[in-house]
Formats: structure tokens, C-alpha cells, sequence
């Protein structure tokens, strides 16, 4: 049976030229790159490289990119260090914004330094089609705000966050913007300039690096504090030794990855639309999300009167690997947020997410397999589509 | 767990609604109650659903918004969610 991946938006396939790099400088990085020896130097030379490929295509300076082992570290590190770094200088400022539709990554760092008393949170909403809400940005920073966090491109349904005109509330009030730009850096042209960050963070994984590595890059007005301590690396923000080959693979998929980005972005354009389109005439089905201002690349979708981990399982069977981010077959709890914070339908919920191969024909018999699998799951449970 | 929707005699509240228990479903089955109830309906005739997945505090008025039949109120009632819908058209 013919596989597709249609659950790219959390993980890129491997680009023939990351697997290649990473293969290629796994022989030449064994030197530890602080040492002054000639292996040492080896690997510091292949960092430095990659850092530098890396601060350029996102318009930032070398020394402010501080790898991690992941976009979950950077994201734990773009909502701690701040709040840490500004505790250390003895500043007053403790107030966090977050918006009601970040990844957990950086709700659940938020809410435990709330709950550990060493920061004031405010989340604030957004509207149906997950937009966060200016107006309520502005109400809730003010001048004892550290830090406000807001997403480049939402992982659940891919909204585009005016993060531009978030940014200037920011400045006014001498308030940090992080920019999670995870589903965003090398597929949507993102740069520390245009989104006006002064933290972002981004994952090796989402454009077809190496798994395991991310990072977290730094604008001139931002201070960080590490979280991960023991040596000096990285200039005191990010201690322990890089997997530099790696890096290394992530910098060569990223020049790719950009290079390929205006027609990757066309080609899956023109398939988010038809797949919007076309899902959207299946009987008792809600598609989220803006139809402009979107990730090229994710379509979410709700089924009414089905179980979405149910609706996956059935689908992976017939060969299509999706995300269902709602698991309420067994009882698990909490309803995906994303959805609950766009009081869009939680249950019966899938991602759709593509690269630019998925043509217009395969996406059609996926259609054609979901309405079907809905039905089935619809007449087992006692509720028919009339 | 009884089936409401198949009892002979189901109950009804203080106001003569027909009441949907779906106390201890998970989702999405609440709002498949919802559905089969509103189904056997007549036009104008309300019921009262009860749920306690957090999935229904958001499923339930999307759902009567998609199928276009009205949510009277919405309420917690010691940690049990109530839901008053009043049927418009038939589904």
C-alpha cells in the first residue's frame, strides 16, 4: 500500500542534503569545539558555519543564536530566560502575555512560572478564525510586562499572527516580543526583521533538519538567562556540548528549505485551498482557520459525531498518516485548546499538513477516504449521515 | 449506563423538558445525544442536556449553531453542564 505523509507540521521529511551534511561532518566533529586543538578547531569551524548560514537567513548577528536540543527547549528558554534575566537585574517587571493559541511549549512554561509565583500571566483570546485580538494585546502590556509571546503561524490550524503590529505595543512599553516561528522559519519567509521578534524560535525539524535540534535567536534588545547550567557554551545561555554535526545538517536543510520556499509555498497553496474546498462539502464538517492570511501547509478539519483518534486509526489503515489532536475516545481530559480557544467543534478533529508533493489528484482520494471512514464511524455509532 | 434516547417514558424536568442524560460520556457521544433527541423532537419543543465532558461546554453550541437550532442557555450546575436547546428544524 502507497503511504502518504499528510502530518508534515511536525516533522519535515530529511532533506537528501541534510542526511548527506549530517553524514558527511558526523567524521568531522568528534573534537569538542571549545578546545583549542586541531580537532576542536575542526568542529568549531563547521558551528561557526552553520551559526553564520543560520543568523543570515534570519537577519540576525551570529553571536545571538543560541542552539537547543529542540523547538520545545527554545520555546521553554524564550519564556524562562527573560523572566530570569530580569529578575537577576532587579527589575520589577514580571508580567507575561501570552495568546490563548501558542503551542503548550510555551503555555505550560508561562503557567509554571505563574504558579511558582515568579510571574503575573495573562492570556489573552482570540477570535473564531484564531486571530489573537490587538486590542486586548494593548489592554494587557503595560510597563511591568517582560515579555509577550505570540506565534508566527498556528501548529493546529495554521492562522498567521499579526506579529508586525504586536511588536510595536511591545515597544512602547519596553516589553520583549517572542515569536514562536516553528511551523514558519524555512517555509514562510520569516526573519527577525520582518516579524518584528526580539526573540524567535524555530525547530531544525519542521524544514527537513535533523530531529533534535532548534533554536532560540536573540535581537539586540533581548536578555535571557539560562535555563541549562554547567559551562560557560554559548555565552552563558544555552550550557552543554552541541551535536555540531547535526547543527551543522540543519544550517545545509535550512538554505534549501529558503531557497525552495516560493514555490513550495505556490504549489501548496493552490492544494490547502482545493483541500478546504472540497472537505468542506463533506456532510456535518467544520474547516478552522482563516482562508487568507494561513500556513500554506495545514488544513484542520472537524467531524461531527466521531472520535478523532478513532477517525485517524481508520485512515492510517487505508495508508494516509494524519494528526488528530483530539483524543476523547478514552477519556483523557482536556479538549485540544487551540480549538477550545476558537470555540471551534473540538471533537472528531484532524491536521492535514503537506509539503509541496502532495498534488491536487492524491489529495482528492484522501477526501474521498475520509468522507468514507466518517460515514463508517458515523453508522457505528448509532448516527447515520442522513 | 442507560440509553435515554431509547427509554419508553423518558424524564423531564421541572418545565416539562425531556431530559438527555450523558453524565459519564465522553465525547463525541454527548452531542450524538444531543442529535438522536432533537431528531425525535417536534418543532419548538426543548430539551435539557446534561454533560460533563469539557469537550461539550464548546461542542454543544457549535453544534446548534451548524444545525441551526437554538441554544436557550448554557449553565454549570454543580460541575454537571446544562444545556437548554429548543428544536427549530427538523435534522
Amino acid at each position: 500500500m502507497e503511504r502518504v505523509n499528510l502530518d508534515v507540521a511536525a516533522g519535515w521529511p530529511l532533506r537528501a542534503v541534510a542526511r548527506r551534511a549530517l553524514s558527511d561532518a558526523l567524521d568531522l566533529t568528534d573534537g569538542d569545539p571549545q578546545r583549542p586543538h586541531a580537532a576542536g578547531a575542526m568542529s568549531r569551524n563547521l558551528l561557526e558555519a552553520a551559526t553564520a548560514t543560520t543568523a543570515e537567513l534570519l537577519g540576525a548577528a551570529d553571536e545571538d543564536v543560541v542552539w537547543t536540543s529542540g523547538g520545545t527547549e527554545a520555546a521553554n528558554l524564550a519564556v524562562t530566560g527573560p523572566v530570569r534575566a530580569a529578575r537577576d537585574r532587579g527589575s520589577s517587571r514580571r508580567g507575561l502575555v501570552v495568546s490563548a493559541v501558542e503551542h503548550s511549549a510555551v503555555l505550560d512554561s508561562a503557567r509554571r512560572l505563574a504558579a511558582d509565583g515568579l510571574a503575573d500571566l495573562i492570556e489573552v483570546p482570540v477570535d473564531g478564525a484564531g486571530v489573537v485580538g490587538l486590542a486586548a494585546v494593548a489592554a494587557a502590556v503595560d510597563d511591568s510586562t517582560v515579555a509577550v509571546h505570540v506565534q508566527h503561524a498556528n501548529h493546529e490550524v495554521g492562522t498567521l499572527q499579526p506579529t508586525h503590529d504586536v511588536a510595536r505595543l511591545c515597544r512602547e512599553h519596553g516589553a520583549l516580543l517572542h515569536v514562536d516561528a516553528c511551523q514558519s522559519v524555512g517555509q514562510l519567509g520569516v526573519t527577525m526583521g520582518q516579524s518584528g521578534a526580539d526573540l524567535l524560535t524555530f525547530s531544525a525539524a519542521k524544514f527537513g533538519g535533523p530531529r533534535g535540534v532548534g533554536a532560540l535567536v536573540l535581537g539586540e534588545r533581548a536578555r535571557v538567562a539560562a535555563q541549562l547550567v554547567g559551562d560557560d557554551r554559548q555565552r552563558g545561555r544555552r550550557a552543554g556540548r552541541l551535536p555540531v554535526a547535526a547543527i551543522a545538517a540543519a544550517a545545509v536543510a535550512l538554505d534549501e528549505a529558503v531557497a525552495t520556499m516560493e514555490r513550495d509555498r505556490s504549489a501548496r497553496e493552490l492544494v490547502r485551498r482545493h483541500l478546504r474546498d472540497r472537505l468542506g462539502a463533506v456532510e456535518d464538517v467544520a474547516v478552522h482557520g482563516p482562508l487568507a492570511e494561513a500556513h500554506p501547509g495545514i488544513v484542520a478539519v472537524s467531524a461531527l459525531y466521531v472520535a478523532g483518534d478513532a477517525l485517524a486509526d481508520r485512515l492510517d489503515d487505508r495508508g494516509w498518516a494524519v494528526a488528530s489532536g483530539s483524543s476523547c475516545a478514552v477519556r483523557s481530559g482536556e479538549p485540544p485548546h487551540v480549538l477550545v480557544a476558537m470555540r471551534s467543534l473540538t471533537h472528531g478533529h484532524l491536521r492535514i499538513s503537506f509539503g509541496p508533493d502532495l498534488d491536487v489528484a492524491t489529495a482528492d482520494r484522501f477526501v474521498a477516504d475520509y468522507a468514507a471512514v466518517v460515514s463508517e464511524l458515523r453508522a457505528q455509532s448509532g448516527r447515520r449521515t442522513p | 449506563m442507560t440509553d435515554t434516547t431509547t427509554e419508553d417514558t423518558p424524564s423531564v424536568d421541572e418545565a416539562g423538558r425531556r431530559i438527555v442524560d450523558a453524565i459519564g460520556m465522553p465525547c463525541p457521544r454527548p452531542v450524538i445525544e444531543l442529535a438522536a433527541a432533537v431528531k425525535a423532537a417536534e418543532i419548538d419543543d426543548e430539551l435539557r442536556l446534561l454533560a460533563d465532558d469539557p469537550a461539550a461546554d464548546v461542542d454543544v453550541p457549535v453544534w446548534c449553531r451548524m444545525q441551526r437550532q437554538q441554544l436557550v442557555s448554557q449553565t454549570t450546575e454543580d460541575g454537571v453542564l446544562v444545556f437548554i436547546v429548543r428544536k427549530l428544524r427538523d435534522i
